[in-house]
């Protein structure tokens, strides 16, 4: 390729796990039923004041210090003006960049496939998010649940030079707001939303000079990592078309809209008809220091993180990288693994049903791990079992299965179903013996010195047992019987 | 003498004797509402309904009393005096009226302010002017036009105010009764109108600093609603009002007192600054020390222009939440932004507008700099020149204006140049957030005229206590207004 591509996102995430709104004293919590978590303060009403959630502000600055970024001596709020029917006050309570927000200045180190990158991370501050509007044929609903709900802006340098790495970042960035607490991280609950920005460039150019950047366009509203995707190659290609038909130098700077039905950018408007936001400092909101103590505090709540988990996957549980990774970019599945390993679970045995059956069922049936009726519990039972040799591999697969589906636990499909192994003894060496003289000539094979042909005997005997006599057993008693003739 | 012309503990007494009662009180308040508002308009709403309430230890319990209109009271009209909410009826009532209300005070009307506290003249409600009840040809003053004129003539012994540049003290002065804003955040705003947040301060008129005392008494406290309210439960307002005052210390600024700084200086002007004067040899007599102090002109000057820039940068910001959408009589359009402006553009007086555009101008980007910011700095000059001037003396003590209320008409609510700084001196005490009271110190033409006594914030007592002694020692503690043709 001739040229390369310089991209920037913006990314919005909800910070969901809080009691209350950013501002308000209104619940915090994801709700189908329209207009159920507002108070007087989420509607502008008259005379109403916005009083700042701390829990907000206090997993902001974890974000803030796990983005490598620096913490300001005093925390402010700006407002943002401007109309739009969403936006109840008219407002929106922000934070610009001076004063400094909750974080500036840092980085992150990201993997794209096995390749370590490092993205700068220009600020991240916290906000509320507008109300949602639903626009019918002849009318709109506003919906004032989402008004309000705190929100983490993190603006990065346009550090990315392909699509995948700007979704990889992004899905670096919500598994760590997933493990940190800050956030469930669900785009189909809205709860992340990009603005993306992308220049190409001569591939020869030196990037590292601002002044040899391309023009900036700006994409809003990118609602999914895939669509993230898209509209960067889109936005790519569009432009290298405007590069090789001479029109580029006439491209102005301007924001484009990803339009998901039609998979293209659209425009939306110059930079010369940019929206004034009038910032100023919220009055109603006295500045507040921020300790050193208070700070020592957040940063000792920061949890591990998914890289730390892998690291540890590999080193301590002996995983493969490949499943470790999958382990870990999920929390919730990964919390799953280390509670099997908490009630006694080997490593290998918990991380192979989980990557390959587990996944493969929430995947094939597109649940969340919190869905199912499987527990850790339920899981390590299954193993220990196996292991006890109460029952056989093949038969785990299967009461796993039903446990899935029946929602029952291990115990009672084993009950019901009758796959509890039989280790009586007697009823194997009675059936081993009725196998043996069946089969005499594989007898005599053996005594010439044929003894592979215990499997094909132990085999015979399984199969008649219906797969119900322990197979460690069976070959146990095989061995001795047929040394006996 | 008519019960509601006397003062609170006097009428608390009668309660307690059982001389009167709280229907008799309120039924009398409701007569002389709709009396009151016959001749002088100072009512946008009479609450012919008003119940009595029971007698307690409360010293207001059971007393009639008036509540501003800008703020919000559930289940009555509440408007701002504002065609943009002339229909709006709030379901929560203001933090500091509610107080009230728990120590049993009785709410018999709402009054009239320019439109939502942007105005001093008391003609810019949408009910239409209120007039001085001394001389009604002449004006009120705002923004606290309605209250001041009905505490002035003895409907209730007191009514709640909103200050944001003097919008208590000077219609106090010019209807000849006390007018008191506590220290900022004292009491909570949540519930309050807003017109310009940073600036705005809850506050009470009456016809005495004692009772001043008892109802701010009553309306403060921290609020978990408001985040610059503070904790006060430690202060009595009442309790300190005696002390003896000798050997405090009073400061007045040489450059707004001295009549050869007024080069065309009328009669009015003299006589008020000469009355200043004798207000001053009563101080003295009283014990304390009188000391003139300088203050640069330059920066006197720019007090006006100051208040302009940044109350209409707040205003417009604030304000933005009327749109019609949510509350008030919202407005047909093709969409939302026609809806919006059509609703604005109907109900908005020019004067508001013209605020809007102000504040928008001085907010603009290319504009902040020279106006927005550089009104942030004056303030802070002014405020750092009041504190310096707190560091010697115990409160400043000013003339309230350049003389009486001035006629209705051809009255503009515009500056002369030449006494602008002593017109506008007291948004000084908003800016740096002040305890400030304003009591009548004498009659110019058979109209009142006022003197106010500033102090640094937080020391309420000690400005009440050198009012209530100042008061002691002139004439016009509870004056009832009456027309002298």
């Amino acid at each position: 390729m001739k040229y390369k591509a310089l991209i920037g996102i913006e990314m919005h995430c909800q910070i969901t796990e809080t009691n209350t709104k950013a501002f308000s004293s209104a619940k915090n919590s994801y709700t189908i039923i329209p207009n159920e978590n507002v108070r007087p303060v989420d509607m502008a009403f008259p005379g109403t004041l916005p009083v700042v959630n701390k829990e907000a502000v206090k997993k902001s600055l974890m974000a803030s210090m796990i983005l490598n970024c620096k913490q300001p001596d005093y925390i402010y709020f700006e407002r943002k003006n401007y109309y739009y029917p969403d936006l109840p006050k008219g407002f929106q309570i922000t934070q610009e960049t001076k004063p400094a927000p909750v974080g500036i200045c840092g980085y992150l180190d990201y993997y794209v496939n096995d390749e370590i990158k490092r993205v700068r991370i220009n600020n991240i501050h916290l906000e509320e998010d507008s109300a949602s509007l639903d626009h019918k044929n002849n009318a709109s609903t506003i919906d004032y649940n989402r008004a309000g709900v705190p929100l983490l802006e993190l603006v990065t340098y346009p550090d990315f030079r392909s699509a995948e790495e700007a979704v990889s970042f992004l899905e670096t960035m919500r598994c760590i707001y997933q493990y940190a607490g800050i956030s469930e991280g669900d785009s189909k609950k809205g709860q992340i939303r990009c603005d993306v920005n992308v220049s190409i460039m001569d591939e020869d150019i030196d990037e590292t000079k601002e002044e040899n950047w391309g023009t900036k366009i700006e994409i809003k509203n990118v609602n999914s990592f895939s669509a993230v995707k898209d509209a960067i190659n889109y936005e790519i290609q569009r432009q290298i078309e405007l590069k090789e038909t001479g029109t580029y130098d006439e491209m102005e700077q301007q924001t484009r809209r990803w339009d998901d039905e039609k998979q293209e950018t659209v425009y939306m408007r110059s930079k010369v008809d940019a929206i004034d936001y009038k910032y100023f400092i919220e009055p109603n909101i006295p500045k507040f220091k921020i300790k050193q103590e208070w700070l020592d505090e957040i940063r000792g709540l920061i949890p591990e993180l998914p890289n730390e988990r892998k690291e540890k996957y590999i080193s301590k549980y002996e995983l493969n990288k490949k499943d470790a990774e999958t382990l870990v970019k999920e929390k919730n599945i990964s919390d799953f693994f280390e509670r099997c390993i908490e009630l006694g679970c080997e490593a290998k045995e918990a991380s192979n049903w989980i990557t390959t059956r587990l996944l493969g069922y929430l995947n094939k049936n597109d649940l969340n791990i919190n869905d199912i009726y499987m527990t850790p519990e339920m899981l390590t039972e299954i193993c220990l079992i196996v292991k006890n040799g109460k029952i056989s591999t093949q038969q785990a697969k299967e009461v796993f299965a039903y446990v899935l589906e029946e929602r029952k636990t291990p115990q009672e499909i084993i009950k019901e179903k009758g796959f509890e192994q039989n280790s009586n003894e007697e009823e194997i060496i009675e059936l081993v013996n009725k196998i043996l003289e069946e089969n005499e000539q594989a007898v005599n094979d053996y005594k010439n010195g044929k003894t592979n042909i215990i499997g094909y005997l132990v085999g015979q005997v399984l199969k008649a047992s219906k797969g119900k006599f322990n197979p460690g057993l069976t070959a146990k008693i095989l061995n001795e019987e047929i040394r006996k003739r | 003498m008519k019960y509601l012309e006397k003062s609170i503990t006097e009428i608390h007494e009668a309660l307690l004797n059982k001389t009167v009662t709280s229907e008799q009180l309120i039924k009398e308040s409701l007569e002389k509402s709709h009396e009151i508002q016959k001749k002088y308009n100072a009512f946008v709403t009479i609450l012919d309904n008003a119940k009595p309430t029971e007698v307690t230890n409360e010293l207001i319990s059971g007393i009639p009393f008036g509540v501003k209109d800008n703020y919000s009271t559930k289940n009555v009209l509440s408007t701002g005096s504002s065609n943009t909410l002339k229909d709006y009826i709030p379901f929560f009532t203001a933090t500091s009226i509610d107080n009230l209300f728990k120590k049993g005070a009785v709410m018999v009307n709402k009054t009239v302010l320019d439109e939502f506290g942007m105005g001093g003249t008391g003609t810019t409600g949408h009910t239409g002017i209120v007039k001085n009840p001394w001389n009604p040809l002449h004006m009120c003053a705002g923004s606290s036009a309605g209250s001041a004129c009905a505490v002035a003539t003895g409907v209730y012994p007191y009514a709640t105010g909103s200050d944001t540049g003097d919008s208590i003290r000077k219609p106090a002065a010019y209807c000849g009764i006390v007018g008191y804003k506590p220290t900022y955040g004292m009491i909570s705003r949540y519930g309050l109108f807003p017109f310009a947040s940073s600036l705005d301060h809850c506050g009470v008129l009456t016809r005495n600093v004692e009772d001043a005392a008892i109802v701010v008494n009553t309306m403060k406290g921290k609020d978990k609603n408001d985040m610059t309210s503070w904790d006060s439960s430690g202060v009595d307002l009442t309790k300190t009002l005696k002390n003896d005052v000798t050997g405090l210390k009073l400061a007045y600024i040489k450059e707004l007192c001295d009549i050869k700084k007024y080069k065309n200086a009328d009669a009015t002007l003299k006589e008020h600054l000469e009355n200043f004067q004798r207000t001053l040899k009563i101080c003295k007599e009283l014990g304390m020390e009188v000391e003139e102090v300088s203050v640069d002109e330059k920066l006197l000057n720019s007090i006006a222009s100051t208040y302009v820039v940044i109350s209409c940068a707040e205003a417009t910001s604030n304000m933005s939440n009327l749109t019609g959408i949510i509350f008030g009589p919202r407005e047909e359009g093709k969409n939302y932004v026609e809806m919006i402006k059509n609703y604005r553009t109907k109900n908005f007086s020019p004067l508001i507008k013209r605020r809007f555009i102000i504040g928008s101008y001085v907010l603009q980007k290319e504009n902040k700099d020279r106006y927005f910011f550089n009104a942030q700095r004056i303030r802070r000059l002014l405020v750092d020149e009041w504190k310096k001037i707190f560091e010697s003396f115990d409160a400043v003590i000013l003339p309230v204006g350049t003389g009486p209320a001035p006629l209705l008409e051809g009255s503009k609510d515009q500056i002369d140049n030449s006494t602008k700084a002593l017109e506008e001196h007291l948004q000084v005490g908003n800016f740096g957030g002040f305890p400030s009271i304003t009591i009548p110190n004498g009659f110019i033409n058979n109209l009142p005229v006022g003197v106010n006594i500033t102090g640094n914030c937080y020391e309420d007592e000690k400005v009440l206590n050198i009012a209530y002694q100042l008061e002691s020692k002139m004439n016009y503690k509870n004056q009832i207004a009456k027309e002298n043709n």
